[in-house]
């Protein structure tokens, strides 16, 4: 357990203490990519622009580039009105203040419009020092409910990059969970690519099966290895795009494998373990599931390190749940 | 909750009204004293902030407020809202210093898991309302001031807000509420610094004054900073005339420090471990 003294809360919603291989500020450096030759591409931030790595796309198309100020409700209905006029509206601010504020804003005037706005949020589920006013554990479980919201969970910097320039062509509104500051790579660029709406098989084995989202994956690589080192066949499938949801692919992950691992960084109820679990009761399917996530209540706050291994959502806590299946 | 009239006056109250502008002054500095002490050894934070707000804090709790240092929950206390979450760090140098926090609680300031978190939470001692989330001040201050003088108690609410969270549509709906029903038990103190997140003020907002004033508020605007400025204005917004009262302060960040006041990112400052000592000496020299 991480001792209260031991530690500061502290950063700004990035990863901190990244180990191996990272990329710094994705997300700026592919809406920058894209940009160049899409001039119907905007960007806005609701004076977040620094903690969402958007400034990059600020520098590239200062004319392209909107600070409505921090107001996040009034982000979400400029955006929706720059796309009634043919633009693409990309926007950065944290998720709560999506899912909260906004929502109304979100729900009619992008949703409901089908309008060309894609959310880029930044510190969702529990990612932050700064308590349940800025923890997102709820984003997924709270946009599920909307009809014509696309939600996608990315993995790690190659697949955020990936992401932000895909969504640029799926009609509508999206809304990305993304990851900013020193991102890790996962995924080599050469070999893995989004798809929007389908889920991957990364990892193949048949004694468990991980169903994993965002960067809970990364997690499941190294949990599903270690299972390997005893043995154990675990497979990994990886959900990025939650909404609209591969439920065929679950399906036939879930066949394969004896018993199953959910692991996400969100509420077990309402996300991925949710979602799962309709797909399998519907199609009458029963495999034995472990869920990994945050629990139901407010959180204090702490450092992810400290709040991970606290609630439950580090990787010696997945990785038992893979080998020891407890 | 007591009835209103069958609540016992305590025995003490702060503010001492007489406190003298220096004593006032004295006070500010033993905040930012205390602030730089919390602050040390975190490496980054929001101690710009505290530094400018520190003044009127010194003012609104050694002159202003009417509480009971025994009883935070004084039914008939005024209120101090602070609707800037993120400058925690001011609010619990100054409840320290009433006594409501304790000298352990205040040294775990900012650690994992801490009571005293980087925001403002209300189940703390004289934490009024859950901060963080930005504009959720001065709505929850209507809403006090009218449950005041609907229990009739003479009772004042203060409010302090931002500038970028002027940004926020929900301020204006309350500024809006405010004056409509006539709460002339209500001050909302604004401090603005010039800054937010993404570096200065990034819309235009001026003349913000007049804006307060558009909407029916009896405001002034002064150099938050000057202890003297402060106070007059405070006695200048007691009348009882059905109009709520606004303070635009101009601040200036990491007031007090001149290394930090002239920081260019000043919202989020990240401080080398190195750097604490020559920064409690700056505050210490220019003690003014
Ligand atoms: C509703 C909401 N939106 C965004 C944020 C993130 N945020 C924290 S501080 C800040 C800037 C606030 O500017 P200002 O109110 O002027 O405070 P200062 O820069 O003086 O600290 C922002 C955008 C927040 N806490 N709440």
């Amino acid at each position: 357990m991480v001792d209260l003294k031991s530690g500061r809360a502290g950063g700004m919603g990035e990863i901190l203490d990244v180990e191996g291989p990272y990329e710094v500020a994705p997300l700026g450096t592919a809406l920058v990519e894209l940009s160049a030759n899409r001039p119907e591409i905007v960007g806005l931030t609701a004076d977040m622009g620094r903690f969402s790595d958007i400034h990059a796309f600020r520098d590239a198309h200062p004319d392209r580039f909107f600070n409505v100020g921090m107001a996040e409700a009034d982000l979400l209905l400029i955006a929706a009105g720059l796309a009634k006029t043919g633009k693409i509206a990309y926007c950065t601010t944290y998720s709560v203040f999506v899912t909260r504020r906004a929502l109304d804003f979100l729900v009619i005037a992008c949703a409901h419009s089908k309008a060309n706005v894609k959310i880029l949020a930044g510190m969702s589920g529990l990612m932050n020092p700064y308590g349940a006013t800025h923890q997102a554990t709820d984003d997924i479980a709270v946009l599920r409910m909307i009809p014509d919201l696309a939600i996608i969970d990315p993995c790690d910097a190659t697949e955020l990059a990936q992401v932000v320039k895909a969504v640029a062509d799926i009609e509508g509104t999206v809304y990305v969970r993304s990851l900013r500051g020193k991102v890790p790579v996962v995924f080599d660029p050469e070999e893995y690519s989004f798809e929007f709406g389908k889920a991957k098989e990364l990892r193949s084995g048949s004694d468990v099966g991980v169903i994993s989202t965002g960067f809970m994956t990364q997690r499941a690589f190294v949990a599903s290895a270690a299972a390997r080192e005893r043995g154990l066949g675990a497979g990994v499938l990886h959900v990025p795009t939650i909404k609209p949801f591969d439920t065929e692919a679950v399906l036939r992950f879930a066949a394969g494998v004896d018993r199953l691992v959910i692991a996400e960084n969100h509420q077990m109820s309402g996300g991925l373990a949710t979602l799962v679990t309709e797909a399998l009761y519907d199609a009458g399917l029963h495999v034995p599931m472990i869920k990994i996530g945050i629990q139901h209540r407010f959180h204090e706050c702490g450092s992810q390190a400290y709040m991970e291994e606290k609630y439950g959502l580090d990787q010696g806590r997945i990785t038992r749940a893979v080998i020891d299946g407890v | 909750m007591a009835q209103p009239g069958t609540t016992r006056r305590p025995e003490i109250t702060i503010p001492a009204h007489d406190r003298t502008v220096e004593q006032l002054h004295d006070e500010a500095f033993a905040l930012r004293q205390t602030m730089l002490r919390m602050a040390s050894d975190k490496g980054e934070g929001y101690i710009a902030q505290g530094m400018d707000i520190a003044d009127l804090l010194a003012v609104v709790y050694f002159r202003e407020l009417n509480f009971d240092p025994n009883d935070p929950e004084w039914a008939d206390r005024d209120r101090f809202v602070l609707s800037t979450g993120h400058y925690s760090i001011a609010l619990y140098a100054v409840l320290h210093r009433i006594g409501y926090i304790s000298e352990e609680k205040l040294d775990e300031f900012g650690l994992n898991g801490a009571d005293l978190a980087l925001s403002t939470f209300d189940d703390q001692p004289g934490v009024e309302i859950t901060g963080g989330s930005l504009g959720h001040g001065l709505g929850q201050a209507v809403g006090m001031a009218l449950g005041y003088r609907l229990d009739r108690r003479a009772s004042r609410i203060i409010c302090e807000l931002s500038d970028g969270e002027l940004q926020e549509g929900s301020v204006w709906e309350a500024a809006m509420a405010a004056a409509s029903h006539r709460l002339d038990n209500l001050i909302a103190v604004i401090d603005c610094n010039g800054i937010q997140a993404d570096g200065p003020t990034v819309l235009d907002m001026e003349p913000i004054a007049d804006k307060w004033r558009a909407f029916g508020w009896d405001t002034r605007e002064i150099d938050g900073n000057d202890v003297a400025a402060l106070v007059a204005a405070f006695d200048a917004l007691r009348a009882s005339d059905g109009r709520p009262k606004a303070i635009v302060l101009r601040t200036t960040p990491g007031k007090g420090i001149p290394t930090l006041e002239s920081r260019e990112r000043a919202h989020f400052v990240r401080v080398k471990a190195d750097e604490w000592t020559s920064l409690r000496a700056e505050l210490e020299s220019n003690r003014g």
